[in-house]
């Protein structure tokens, strides 16, 4: 516990933020439960569990439609929430927030329609190696479409990208570079305003996958200048079913919708339709009113903790768990980049991870196991794939040391 | 030994051990004492894929009995694929397409049936009584 004042110091009240998350107090498999798998999605404070029940409890209906009063206070409240995220990402526009189902759903919406217009053949489209799939598999399909090319940046060993080769790649058949911010797998924190800069020397678009960056650094779309940045609510410890891409409007505009339908109009005739100004015309059917309140109410909650907070108490985090790691004969780390965000990624000689995670779970500890869909990352660095502990700012240096002790176990009744 | 006399025998083996260690560590014995499949049937086509472990399943036909050699690589999932092929091999077609296999939810290890996509042991329970449907049609 004197470690835990220790880290308390930069901010992080870490007893009073714990008892705000109901889900850390309970069991598994008779253990207190250690959630480090918060890559994978995040635990939910009080505050928002509040909101959601409240919108049902108290508030639902349509939004955008209605005259009667339910309907316009929930339209306020709605797009209050866009205005809470637009301030949240310094974006210039509140229009510039378009709600999604989550960073799939951004990343699939933006593919679709900027390579619909603007992606021809012969063209080609950045990715890097460590993408995670869902900012693969939508530029894949595009340039099967179109007959586009998908260039990808490589890695060194320690999983930062080669920034020669992807200088190298840009030239002005490139459409359009998407590269994760954070990646989930190895944790490396890429340099995205050199990225963005080196692109935009060339006045070719960036979009940035955020979906683990958010959850814990600050994000500023005008200073970063991209041109798209996609996250989930879900890893940001709110709800899931609801995800953000945020746009500049000089695309948006220029882009067909993506899904058609209802609320996406100004005029429909059966001849022709006229569709809304942004952000409607991205936003067919009814969205997750209860989860875009939920979101608001998610960030409403780490800015009271700050997130410059968050970073430094999980940095410490990771470095103590990272140390500590080492020290475990035949553990190999994957992904050691200079820049790292609380995420290790590690192998033992002769174990399958499946099996590390499945011990480990026995002991209530939570880890995400196998190629967390960044197959091409698991091949370049010949592995099956890894166990993946990420941490979140709820977490704490003696569940590192509980789950370090259950580690050392599984080995010797593995091996 | 019909194949819910081998389920009972397995329910009492796991009754002996008190905590989920001993479950395990009985089960990792289960998976390394497993007879290898003959690495000239570790191919492509035998080859069950699980979105983590993997598993190859090789079945054969022996005067009206279907016998299975099967291996993974994760050890836990082979103490799993251990004890289904000491329930199902040897029998015919019929008992194996019957087999309920509630056992694995009585020694308290159903969690490795959940259809996580983590292992490929629902998959190869699958594969075990397709090749069993096809031995009983086909009269292979």
């Amino acid at each position: 516990m004197t470690e835990l004042k220790t880290i308390s110091k930069i901010g992080i009240d870490i007893e009073k933020i714990r008892a705000d998350f109901p889900i850390l107090s309970r069991k598994v498999n008779g253990r207190s439960l250690i959630y480090f798998d918060n890559g994978a999605t995040s635990q939910k404070p009080q505050a928002v569990i509040d909101a959601l029940n409240n919108y049902y409890v108290h508030d639902n209906a349509n939004i955008h439609r209605g005259v009667h009063t339910l309907s316009q206070e929930i339209t306020v409240a709605y797009e209050n929430s866009r205005a809470v995220i637009q301030k949240h990402l310094n974006a210039d526009h509140s229009h510039e927030i378009i709600f999604t189902k989550g960073t799939t759903d951004s990343i699939n919406l933006t593919a679709s329609s900027f390579g619909k217009k603007f992606i021809s053949k012969g063209d080609e489209i950045i990715i890097s190696v460590m993408e995670h799939h869902s900012n693969i598999l939508p530029w894949q399909v595009v340039c099967e479409e179109k007959g586009a090319i998908l260039k990808v940046i490589p890695i060194n060993d320690a999983g930062e990208l080669m920034m020669d080769e992807y200088k190298k790649l840009l030239s002005n058949k490139t459409k359009i570079v998407a590269v994760a911010h954070i990646s989930n797998t190895l944790g490396t924190i890429n340099p995205i305003k050199e990225i963005i800069e080196a692109a935009h020397a060339l006045n070719i678009p960036v979009l940035i996958d955020g979906a683990q960056a958010v959850p814990h650094i600050k994000v500023d779309m005008q200073a970063l200048d991209c041109d798209f940045y996609c996250f989930s609510g879900h890893k940001l410890f709110g709800p899931t079913g609801v995800g953000i891409l945020y746009g500049k409007e000089k695309w948006l505009n220029e882009m067909p919708p993506y899904q058609t339908g209802g609320g996406t109009i100004k005029t429909v005739t059966f001849e022709k339709t006229e569709y809304a100004d942004l952000p409607l015309k991205f936003e067919a059917g009814t969205p997750d009113i209860s989860g875009g309140i939920g979101l608001a109410a998610a960030i409403d909650y780490i800015n009271k903790i700050g997130l410059d907070n968050i970073a430094a108490y999980e940095h410490k985090l990771l470095l103590h768990a990272a140390g500590e790691l080492e020290k475990i004969e035949g553990l190999k780390i994957i992904g050691t980049a200079k820049e790292k965000a609380s995420v290790i990624s590690f192998i033992v000689d002769g174990l399958h991870p499946f099996d590390i995670g499945t011990i480990l779970d026995q002991f209530g500890i939570a880890v995400r196991t196998g190629h967390h869909c960044t197959q091409p990352l698991a091949e370049r660095y010949c592995i099956k794939g890894t166990v993946r502990a990420s941490f979140a700012f709820y977490n704490t240096k003696h569940e590192i040391d509980e789950f370090i002790t259950a580690l050392k176990k599984t080995i010797t009744m593995l091996k | 030994m019909s194949i819910e006399e081998t389920e009972q025998e397995i329910i009492e083996e796991f009754e002996m051990f008190d905590d989920w260690m001993q479950k395990y560590e009985h089960l990792i014995d289960l998976g390394r004492s497993l007879p290898l499949i003959d690495e000239k049937n570790k191919t492509e086509d035998k080859l069950i894929k699980g979105c983590q472990a993997q598993v190859w399943l090789q079945s054969e036909l022996k005067n009206g009995s279907v016998f299975y050699t099967a291996d993974s690589d994760a050890i836990i999932t082979k103490g799993m694929v251990a004890l289904m092929v000491r329930v199902l091999s040897g029998h015919t077609p019929e008992e194996i397409i019957n087999a309920k296999l509630d056992f694995v939810e009585k020694i308290g290890l159903i969690k490795h049936l959940s259809p996580t996509r983590s292992n490929g042991l629902v998959s190869m329970i699958k594969q075990m009584k397709l090749d069993a449907v096809a031995y009983k049609q086909f009269k292979v």
